[in-house]
């Protein structure tokens, strides 16, 4: 029935296979929509939110999920910007366009759950309007909303060459015109990005009356703004290819090149061995010198729910190992092992983002303060599993009636 | 200490500030209902969930750890801090649509509720827990609408709001001196903590005026402030003689 839709040279599964799926997904989408709009008309009473916990799983999943969409300017500065220098980054033209709708998923979802986090969503514009210069924030909010504007137009030449779309002469041709100034947009969200996946890092770093969260820096930028970006650029790429290794797995088809995937695992691997030393410098300058200046030590921070099992989790299991995994021809070569190295990667990203936002909040500051834990409702969970159904939902689709992979005709005869 | 610290706040003369004395507090609680009352502080029927209260002055109750017969207790109001860290408060700082702001004039750390767009950044950046969040619409039972006070906006759901100094009864004695043709900058006025108590333990005032009986107890012996290790520079002082609340006020790795 929609043969007429699916790129030339390529096969799908039936209709009705894939229409059960958009049903599945429209389900779960419906659930978090009546969710959100819960949390719209009653408040933000129903969440597990309270005056101790001003940030919970939404500010946790959206700072996860745009870490996790990083994949999309950082393919996009190695493909558009780095290429020229470095050929074998070339190949990354294979899984690109994935990379594209990846990050522009990640992002529209972020931006949908973030209207739900803040108290007053029809005051979200004063944002742009009372803008504090200070305010790590309102570098998040002016940073995203115009990546997420790049994605948008970086997605557009993408759905223009759908068939029955790329027929119309004018839409060819404006498709056209649009991918050959792609470079440009790819090199204006790379300078977004880098600025906003730092001022995300900021928002915890800059919190002086928060011994866990405040971190010192470089001029008006705490560490955790660079480790933030260069901890987003070590995990969006793998997240990408976990996601192209999902739909390979689902429809039973080589989509990239192998090689595709063991030049992101080298790069990943180099970039996430970097993080880990900087942000293993940058844990004990915390725990050895400005943590003590507060006049605390590294154990104050860790207690049960929130132990440092969380530290080891992040920093070891989901540091170590995948470099340890990543960094070796040999385990790159073994798909289990390199997927389970990109799985732990971005696990521990965003135990990372967790520990910041989340775990920040539990420790209690004054002396005679209590510890607090933070259980998520299910108005919390809902709209962030639905953002992740409207990231499948996407996928899908794109995967369906749009050529993303420009090699599957050549890979699947 | 990054971002904070680049500039000096204007050198005004006026620094409104608060000293409690824990020595004369009885934790009776009339500081709290006093603000809750003065400043139109929405509640719920049930407010046993306190993480959930609204509440611009809390009482915590401070312990010495040791038992009968060497055991102590004292009760210590905590109202917003006004901090006066160079540069911007910690919740200044964040807000990213200036809705919270410090009056440099009078070193009053004050939130615009109609401006706020409940981010919550605020709240978590305090480390006095000094802020809360309305997590309801405000409503109070019909037989007390009456008494609510002109003076004060009652806030709406999803915003954050937090202790003024009772900013509106600033602005009556500034507008009462500019009536009577005297300087309206540094006016003395009382807010409503300060009236209720009734042990006479809260001293409210300006701390730049050496001759101010709140800056004089400030630099009392017995003095204190919260957290001094941050650098938040708060303008609430405590004054205790007794060594094992000092030594809580303040995180300390001895």
């Amino acid at each position: 029935m929609d043969k007429a839709l699916i790129p030339e040279g390529v096969k799908r599964c039936p209709l009705p296979v894939f229409g059960l799926w958009m049903l599945v997904l429209f389900a779960v989408i419906a659930w978090g929509i009546y969710a959100g709009l819960t949390v719209l008309l009653k408040g933000l009473n129903v969440t597990g939110l309270n005056n101790y916990f001003g940030f919970g799983l939404y500010i946790c999943v959206d700072l996860g999920i745009i870490a996790l969409g990083a994949g999309a300017f950082f393919s996009g500065f190695l493909y558009y910007g780095l290429s020229r220098f470095f050929p074998q980054l070339k190949e990354l033209h294979k899984i690109i366009n994935l990379a594209v709708i990846v990050g522009f998923c990640c992002y529209t979802g972020a931006l949908l759950v973030l209207l739900l986090e803040i108290g007053q969503p029809l005051r979200g514009w004063f944002g742009y309007w009372h803008a504090n210069v200070h305010s790590m924030l309102t570098e998040v909010i002016f940073c995203i909303s115009c990546y997420a504007i790049v994605l948008v137009i970086e997605f557009v030449p993408i759905i223009l060459e759908n068939r029955k779309l790329d027929a119309i002469k004018p839409v060819h041709i404006f498709g056209h015109n649009l991918h050959e100034i792609m470079a440009i947009f790819a090199m204006t969200g790379t300078f977004l990005s880098f600025f906003h996946q730092g001022s995300l890092g900021g928002v915890p770093g800059v919190m002086f009356g928060r011994p866990f969260a405040y971190r010192e820096g470089f001029f008006v930028w705490p560490w955790t703004f660079f480790l933030f970006t260069l901890s987003a650029m070590a995990c969006g790429p793998a997240f990408t290819a976990i996601i192209c290794r999902i739909i390979e797995k689902v429809s039973r088809k080589q989509l990239v090149d192998r090689s595709v995937y063991e030049l992101i695992g080298k790069i990943e691997g180099g970039l996430l061995l970097t993080y880990l030393i900087l942000k293993g410098l940058d844990t004990l300058y915390w725990a050895l010198d400005t943590a003590p200046g507060f006049g605390l030590k590294l154990s104050d921070f860790y207690q049960e729910p929130y132990g440092m099992w969380l530290l080891v989790a992040e920093l070891g299991i989901c540091g170590v190992i995948p470099v340890i995994l990543l960094l070796t021809p040999q385990a790159r070569k073994s798909n289990g092992l390199l997927f389970l190295a990109f799985f732990l990667d971005c696990t521990g990203i965003v135990i990372n983002r967790f520990a910041m936002t989340v775990e920040a909040l539990a420790i209690p500051v004054m002396p005679f303060d209590h510890w607090a834990v933070y259980i998520p409702t299910v108005y919390e969970w809902a709209p962030c599993i639905a953002m992740l159904a409207y990231g499948a939902l996407i996928v899908s689709l794109s995967y369906r009636y749009l050529p993303v992979f420009p090699r599957e005709p050549e890979l699947n005869p | 200490m990054s971002g904070n610290a680049h500039s000096e706040h204007a050198a005004g003369k006026v620094r409104y500030g608060m000293v409690i004395d824990l020595d004369k507090c009885t934790g009776c609680g009339a500081c709290a209902v006093a603000c809750q009352q003065e400043n139109n502080i929405a509640f719920r029927p049930d407010e046993s969930n306190k993480l959930r209260t609204i509440s611009w002055l809390t009482l915590y109750r401070l312990e010495n750890g040791k038992d009968y017969p060497e055991h102590r207790e004292a009760m210590l109001p905590r109202p917003c801090m006004h901090c006066d860290s160079p540069h911007h408060a910690p919740c200044t700082f964040v807000c990213p649509v200036n809705a919270t702001v410090r009056d440099e004039h009078t070193g009053i750390v004050d939130h615009i509720a109609v401006r706020c767009i409940g981010c919550r950044y605020c709240m978590v950046a305090c480390p006095y827990h000094a802020r809360s969040f309305n997590w309801w619409d405000p409503k109070w039972p019909k037989t007390m609408e009456a008494m609510l006070s002109p003076e004060v906006s009652p806030r709406m759901r999803g915003v954050v709001e937090k202790c003024t100094f009772c900013h509106h009864r600033l602005n009556r004695a500034r507008d009462r001196a500019r009536i009577n043709g005297e300087d309206p900058d540094g006016v003395e006025y009382t807010p409503a903590c300060v009236e209720a108590c009734p042990t006479g333990a809260i001293t409210f005032g300006n701390l730049r005026d050496p001759h101010s009986q709140v800056a004089k107890l400030a630099k009392d012996p017995r003095a204190f402030r919260i957290l001094e290790k941050l650098h938040t520079e708060p303008k609430v002082y405590y004054l205790s003689s007794e060594q094992w609340i000092h030594k809580q006020s303040d995180n300390d790795l001895s």
